[in-house]
């Protein structure tokens, strides 16, 4: 019997979101339990099911895991979107860990006092602009094909489109001075998957808005600001 | 040319030190470089050498890694240490993601300002001993063998004897509830390669001091 997996979470981005991405680039479907209230988040806490108290936790294959990380490269395998060996999977991690670093100061974003948003949208833009894109601006200049590692579709690629789209949101040209991710974007956008899950009504979740960060602070009583770094 | 793996970083623990724990414990020689002044660091970016400006940096197999995610999972992957197949791995990672959130509160310890430290060193005790050490001692005593994935020693056991003694020098007593863990670590420190990396004289470096934040601040000062 297999079972498709199944992801708790908030019914929104936070961490989850990149794990939803990958699913649905691997075109596997899911199912999804979100999490509303205090209570539902304490049942999940006393049933024992979060091996350290957190989300998201998705059931697959038979395991409930935990750690955005974990998830993401047991799925990159399973699905075959690791690359072919050790050095492939060593560039992919890397490339990986920018998009999430990028990816991080956009997600802390909703949690911020007001006037920590502010000095952190230009934080996000100048980290895109002079640190990220220009490494993977370079990465598919100097190849020249279509994916950023080994010429095969792999989790970077997906990781680093959802970057691009997430500041896009913040600002949307900031794609002008980097020509080789622009046709990235249109490519890997095509690519029949993605582009099921870039149309209305699949579970790519919305920009953040105050309705998701009520229901975080409401359902893990963190009514404190987060601080920029 | 050694072909020893090269490390650059600072001369402190930082985030290079579960690199190094991982490859002594492989038992893997290898050199560092360390940065102390920001002319270095400077150079090294306009070198084109750090993918996003950044080190840790290890150069090794003719790769310039960096990220200390990949670098890790690189030297466990490259010398067995990633268990058997891809749920032991999965096990793996969610373990070490798991000890990696509890030292990333250590990392950023001495970085916070004076009137905050009292606080953060009570978050550290109160993680460790409610949410984190826990678990381990739970999965230790389910299956009652030596290592924490498939009865077999793994890049989990280095990065959590790695965490119980970094957690001891801020809690010397933290371990006092569990009785696994404790057996634990005297296995674990009792192992040759790591044995060794216990030694006076080996790479290991010494907890963070004020010399070793203002080095940071300064080098990295933009």
């Amino acid at each position: 019997m297999s079972r498709k997996p199944k992801l708790y979470y908030f019914n929104g981005r936070g961490k989850m979101e990149s794990i939803r991405w990958l699913l649905a680039a691997a075109g596997v479907e899911f199912e999804e339990e979100f999490l509303e209230t205090r209570e539902q988040y304490e049942k999940l806490l006393q049933g024992g099911s979060l091996l350290f108290q957190q989300v998201p936790m998705v059931e697959i294959d038979g395991m409930r895991m935990v750690q955005t990380r974990a998830i993401l490269c047991y799925i990159a395998a399973k699905y075959n979107l690791y690359g072919k060996d050790l050095k492939e999977r060593a560039l992919i991690d890397m490339y990986v860990g920018g998009t999430d670093d990028l990816m991080g100061f956009i997600m802390m974003f909703p949690f911020l006092s007001a006037e920590d948003k502010e000095k952190q949208c230009a934080v996000i833009v100048q980290k895109a602009t002079s640190r990220y894109f220009p490494a993977y601006e370079k990465v598919l200049k100097d190849h020249g094909q279509d994916f950023l590692v080994g010429s095969n579709f792999s989790w970077a690629d997906v990781h680093l489109l959802e970057a691009i789209l997430m500041v896009e949101e913040k600002k949307s040209d900031v794609l002008s001075g980097f020509p080789q991710l622009q046709a990235f974007k249109a490519r890997i956008s095509s690519i029949p998957t993605i582009k099921k899950f870039l149309e209305p009504g699949s579970q790519r979740k919305p920009v953040p808005d105050d309705k998701y960060v009520e229901t975080v602070r409401r359902v893990l009583r963190m009514y404190y600001d987060l601080k920029a770094n | 040319m050694s072909g020893k793996p090269r490390l650059t970083y600072l001369n402190g623990r930082g985030r290079m030190e579960p690199i190094r724990w991982l490859l002594a414990a492989a038992g893997v020689e290898f050199e560092e470089v360390f940065l102390q002044t920001k002319e270095q660091y400077d150079k090294l970016i306009k070198d084109g050498v750090l993918l996003f400006q950044q080190v840790p940096l290890v150069e090794i197999d003719g790769m310039k890694m960096v990220q200390t995610r990949a670098i890790l999972s690189y030297i466990a992957g490259k010398y067995n240490l990633y268990g058997k197949d891809l749920k032991e791995r999965a096990l793996i990672d969610m373990y070490v993601e798991g000890i990696s959130d509890l030292m990333q509160m250590i990392l950023m310890f001495p970085f916070s300002p004076p009137d905050a430290k009292e606080k953060n060193l009570d978050s550290i005790k109160e993680k460790a001993t409610n949410r984190y050490f826990p678990v381990f001692e739970k999965v230790l005593k389910q299956h009652g063998q030596d290592f924490l994935v498939g009865n077999k020693f793994s890049w989990a056991d280095v990065q959590l004897i790695e965490a119980i003694l970094a957690v001891e020098e801020k809690i010397p007593a933290v371990l006092s509830r569990f009785p696994q863990l404790q057996a634990f670590k005297t296995k674990m420190s009792n192992m040759p390669t790591i044995k060794k990396f216990l030694q006076p004289g080996s790479p290991r470096k010494p907890p963070p001091d004020d010399h070793y934040v203002e080095t940071v601040l300064k080098v990295f000062k933009r």
